[in-house]
Order: structure tokens, then sequence, then C-alpha cells
């Protein structure tokens, strides 16, 4: 069985890959590249074409598709012929299925499961990754503010921190905006933050 | 108390009436909660309406005839109470083929400028390397003014040249990799291929018809029933939208709106210029002012006259090349609302034809129109051929006037 992983995400898409990989019987083929598109699908003739809902070349697939379906082989969308479901699941997670047509139901559907699950891990993945750099940045914004304040006011720095907690709470606000603040604030008086 | 009503919508300065419906909080005055759900392709936005992620969507209106009649996909019977904007889309030419069929600095003649493209056109062909054009999907009005034009002008899609799908964000990119020779699309993409060195622009689709439907909102017919009450709340806000859209007072602040990265994350003066009626034919020139270049407001243009649904009907069967069917009229004519439309409008100040259906591309001059409520006068409305459309007689138009190519 051919499947094409079309997806300007390498990343994503080797997350789909490494997962689809455990099939067995299947030829995996990732398509990264936005020009040449429709060339590169009709050449990898596939079974089934994996897309992310966030591409904006899902409409020139789709016509290609609908062209198609006067060839020898016509692809279907996977929803034509699917429950309700399943096609929720698969716009929840983000991804899109075409299928030529006639091709086994529950082949396509541990297919299609397969892939939600890879597309939900990869946003999981994600979420995690931009949690981690936001609180990063955080601490560095904090730390910068801390310096500002023991150097423009002499401060120690628990007294910085205290300072700047305080602060944070009499303004309702969270310390890492405060600090945020007071570096902005320091710029733009010509300090080196 | 408010009720949630989710809308999707491309990022496209044509949306920007469900936009500024909720910025400016004419959907929150009507009791609605708007929440915008964008996407990036016609596919995204139209599964997101069906397995009912939006609840209603910013649509090219040929889709959702499509939609309904099944072609592409599953039919999925959807309607649209209301036309959120006619014309607003230019068509571009790599700058060098501009130069040769164009005058420069001002938008052509679309009859001298197709016959100067047809013989580059017919060139292209014999050498076995055809021009070929990129259009935003295969069922918008995108695709079917471009080529009402080029086989009006003896050009004949499919044959003489091609035509290809491509998404509006990558149109300028792809003139200027030499994969397609021009575009159809909608603002502020040309004006971005423009900005880049990549186009020229050579018309505006109102050129070819004056007053040609664009995109609508559109939703499940389920929906609309089961919702009635909101979908009516929802037209009032939106008319409301379209009529602060043309208040000359209110450009800059709505041109700022639309920009904001949450909307159409685009340049501000790219916008600014397309909500002017302004465009800059390429890059190093001079504005121009083309009046009526998106149209918004004037002359009921809100009003889903189930004419325009036909007309596009006549086209589908044209280039998708079926026959007529007289039951598929039938679902295209319900597709467009007018019965939503003014019973929503009914007692506002919103004037309401009392027709739902009129001869398109007849009017040479401004003719005033029979109402149920307000005053109505339309003006031009013609195709740039002259050619008249008479929904009463779909299948003669075809036969005599369509198909002639």
């Amino acid at each position: 069985m051919r499947i094409a992983i079309i997806d300007e995400s390498a990343v994503r898409a080797s997350v789909m890959q490494e997962g689809l990989a455990q099939l067995g019987d299947c030829e995996i083929f990732v398509i990264t590249e936005r020009r040449g598109l429709v060339r590169r699908i009709s050449e990898i003739d596939a079974d089934i074409v994996l897309m992310d809902l966030g591409n904006p070349s899902r409409d020139v697939l789709e016509e290609y598709f609908a062209v198609s379906r006067v060839l020898a082989r016509p692809i279907a969308m996977f929803v034509d012929d699917s429950d309700e479901e399943s096609i929720g699941a698969s716009i929840d997670a983000g991804v899109s299925a075409y299928v030529v047509d006639g091709f086994a139901p529950h082949r396509i559907r541990s297919i299609l499961d397969l892939a939600i699950r890879r597309f939900h891990a990869f946003s999981r993945l994600q979420t995690e990754l931009s949690v981690a750099q936001s609180k990063l940045a955080e601490r560095e914004a904090v730390d910068k503010a801390k310096r500002i304040l023991m150097q423009t006011r002499g401060l120690g720095e628990p007294e910085a921190y205290a300072e700047l907690r305080k602060t944070a709470m009499n303004q309702g606000k969270r310390i890492a905006e405060i600090a945020d603040a007071v570096v902005t604030a320091h710029k733009l008086i010509g300090g080196a933050a | 108390m408010t009720t949630k009503f989710s809308i999707g919508f491309l990022p496209l300065v044509d949306a920007a009436l469900p936009i500024l419906a909720h910025v400016h909080g004419f959907a929150a005055e009507e009791g609605l909660s708007l929440e915008l759900v964008k996407d990036v392709s016609w596919a995204t936005v139209l599964d997101r309406l069906l397995y009912g992620h939006t609840d209603a969507a910013h649509m090219v209106a040929p889709l959702a005839i499509a939609t309904t009649l099944g072609r592409g996909r599953p039919a999925q019977p959807l309607s649209a109470p209301f036309v959120l904007g006619l014309n607003g889309n230019a068509i571009t030419l790599k700058s060098d083929l501009a130069q040769q069929v164009a005058p420069e600095g001002a938008l052509g003649d679309p009859v001298a400028v197709g016959a100067a493209l047809r013989e580059i056109a017919m060139e292209r062909k014999a050498a076995g390397h055809p021009l070929c054009f990129g259009v935003v999907h295969r069922y918008s009005s995108h695709n079917y003014m471009l080529r009402y034009w080029l086989a009006g002008c003896g050009i004949r899609p499919d044959e003489d040249v091609e035509i290809t799908t491509v998404p509006p964000p990558f149109c300028a990119d792809a003139l200027e990799a030499g994969d397609v020779d021009g575009i159809c699309v909608g603002e502020p993409w040309n004006s971005v291929a423009v900005e880049r060195g990549a186009g020229t622009i050579v018309l505006a689709t109102a050129q070819v018809w004056r007053r040609g439907v664009e995109k609508v909102l559109a939703m499940r017919e389920s929906l609309m029933e089961s919702r009635r009450g909101e979908v009516e709340a929802l037209i009032r806000a939106l008319h409301r939208a379209a009529r602060q859209f043309v208040d000359p007072e209110a450009l800059v602040t709505n041109a700022a709106i639309l920009a904001r990265p949450e909307y159409l994350n685009a340049d501000v003066n790219l916008i600014q210029r397309a909500l002017g009626d302004r465009l800059l034919l390429h890059k190093g020139g001079e504005l121009i002012h083309f009046p009526d270049f998106m149209f918004q407001y004037r002359e009921a243009a809100n009003f889903p006259w189930v004419s325009q649904a036909q007309w596009l009907y006549s086209q589908m069967l044209r280039w998708d090349r079926t026959p007529y069917d007289a039951g598929d009229e039938a679902k295209v004519a319900r597709v467009f609302r007018p019965d939503v439309y003014r019973s929503a409008l009914t007692g506002t100040d919103a004037p309401l034809p009392g027709a739902s259906s009129k001869v398109e591309g007849s009017l040479h001059q401004p003719m005033a129109v029979g109402t149920q409520q307000g005053l109505i006068t339309l003006e031009k409305n013609a195709f740039f051929d002259g050619r008249i459309f008479d929904p009463h007689d779909l299948a003669g138009y075809l036969a005599r006037d369509a198909y002639a190519k």
C-alpha cells in the first residue's frame, strides 16, 4: 500500500511517517515542498493521501482529484463514505485523508486512526515546547529586571525580587509582566538590558 | 444573554463584514457572540462548516452551489441568505505579458486586452507552451469571470490556455516563478504581486460583469432552519457592518482592524487601498481610482438575487461540461434565500427588493426598481460582451450564448 503524506512541516511529517511505518506493508512518501505538488502526487500514484488541514494547497489537491475522477484510478475523499464520528475526529486533529475509490474500508479506518493519534501527539509536543519556551523567557525577563533594580537602586537580589513581587501583587499582574515592563522601560530610557 | 455563533473565513479583504460586525459590536447588539475561525483553504472552511465546527462561513458563491449539488463531494444542501459582497477581484498578468496586451498606467478595455491576449495565446499554443492562468478555486467566481472573459474574446479555456488552482497566498510566488502567466484573485493578493514586482494588474473583474456576485454567507440549510432567529440577527448585524464599511470616515479604522494578525495579518496600506477602490497597477506607478471595485452595500448589494445563483449555475454547467438539469436548477434556486434576507430586515431602514430575481446584464443606465420597503436604484450591471442573462430561460442562454466558443 502506498501512502503519501503532504505536510509543509517536515517535523510533523516525520512524526506521521514514523507512526505509519509500524503498519508494515506500507510504502510511505513524504512531500514537504509546495511546488510541483500535483506532479509528485501523480508520480507517487498513492492509495491514500494524508494532508494537514492547515495546508493552503488542499484546494489544489482537490482540484487534481476532481479531474482524476475521470482517470483510471479515481480518488475520493475519505469523507465520501465514512461515519460522522471519524470525520469529526480527523477534523479535530487537523488531518484530511483522500483514498482511492473502493479501497478496503477497515484498512483506511486503522490508518486514519493512527494518523489522528500522531497528529494529536504532535500538537501535544508543540504545546509542551511552547510552554517550556515561554517559561524560560519569563525567567530571563525576571533575572534581567532584578539586575536592573540592583544596579539602579542599589538593592540586593532578594530585595529586588521582593520589589517586583510587591508591585505585581499591587497591580494584580504576574511577576513576569512587571519584569517585562521594567526591562522595556529601562531600554527606552537608554540603559543596556 | 448572548448566543455563540461561529463563522469560518479565509483571510481576504472581502471577509470584512463578519469581522467588522464582531469588532464594532453590531453582532453583540443583536445578542450574538461571534467567533471567527480562520483557515487557509476553501476545502477546510467547507469541512468545518459541513461537520459542525462552524455555524456559517464566508464562502465563494459557486462553492455553496457545488456543495448543494454534490459536485466534488457528497451533496449537502447549503443556504446563502446574505451576499458578503460583489466583485473586488482583479486579473494580474506577468509584467512582460501585460505590457504587450494592456495600456500602461490604466486598466484596459476588456475587449481590446482580450484581442491582444488572444494573439499571444495562439502563438504560445502553437509553440506547444500554452499560457497558464491561476484561479483560487475550481468553484469560484474568479474561475467563472476569467473563463467568461477569455471565451468571450475567442480564447477557449482548457483548449487554448490552461487554468489551474493556485491558493491566494501563493499567487505572487507562482507569477514570479513563471508557474503561471496570470492570476485572477481577490485583494490583497493582486497588490502583493504588484508590490513584489511579480505582475501588473490589467483588469478588474467588475469590468467583466459590472455587478458580479462574489462571497456569500453560507450555512447548512438545516442549521438555518433550526437557528432561524439567530441567523436573522446575524443578517441584521452584517447589514449594519456593510453600511459602516462604505462610510469613508471609517476606512482607516476598518483597514487597521482587518490588518490585525488574527484576521488578515496583512499590510494595512494594501487593505486600505482595496477598501478605497484604489489600485496600484504596476510597481512604481500611480494609484488609480476605480469606483465600485469592491461593492458591499449600495443598491441592496447584500440581497441574494436568485438570478445570480442561476448565472453561476450556467457557468458551472458550461465549464464542468455537464448537461442542464431542471431538478438541479431548482436546487440551485433554493441556495440563495431572499426570503430569509427580507424576513430579517423587514422593519429596519434596509431597502428590500420586491422581486427575487432579475434579468442580469440588462441595465445600461440607472433604473428604479420595485421594492416592498425603501428605495433602490440599480445602476449599470452589464457584462463586458453585452450579453443578457434571463433566469427564466437558462437552458436557452446556455444553448445560445454560453456554448458559443
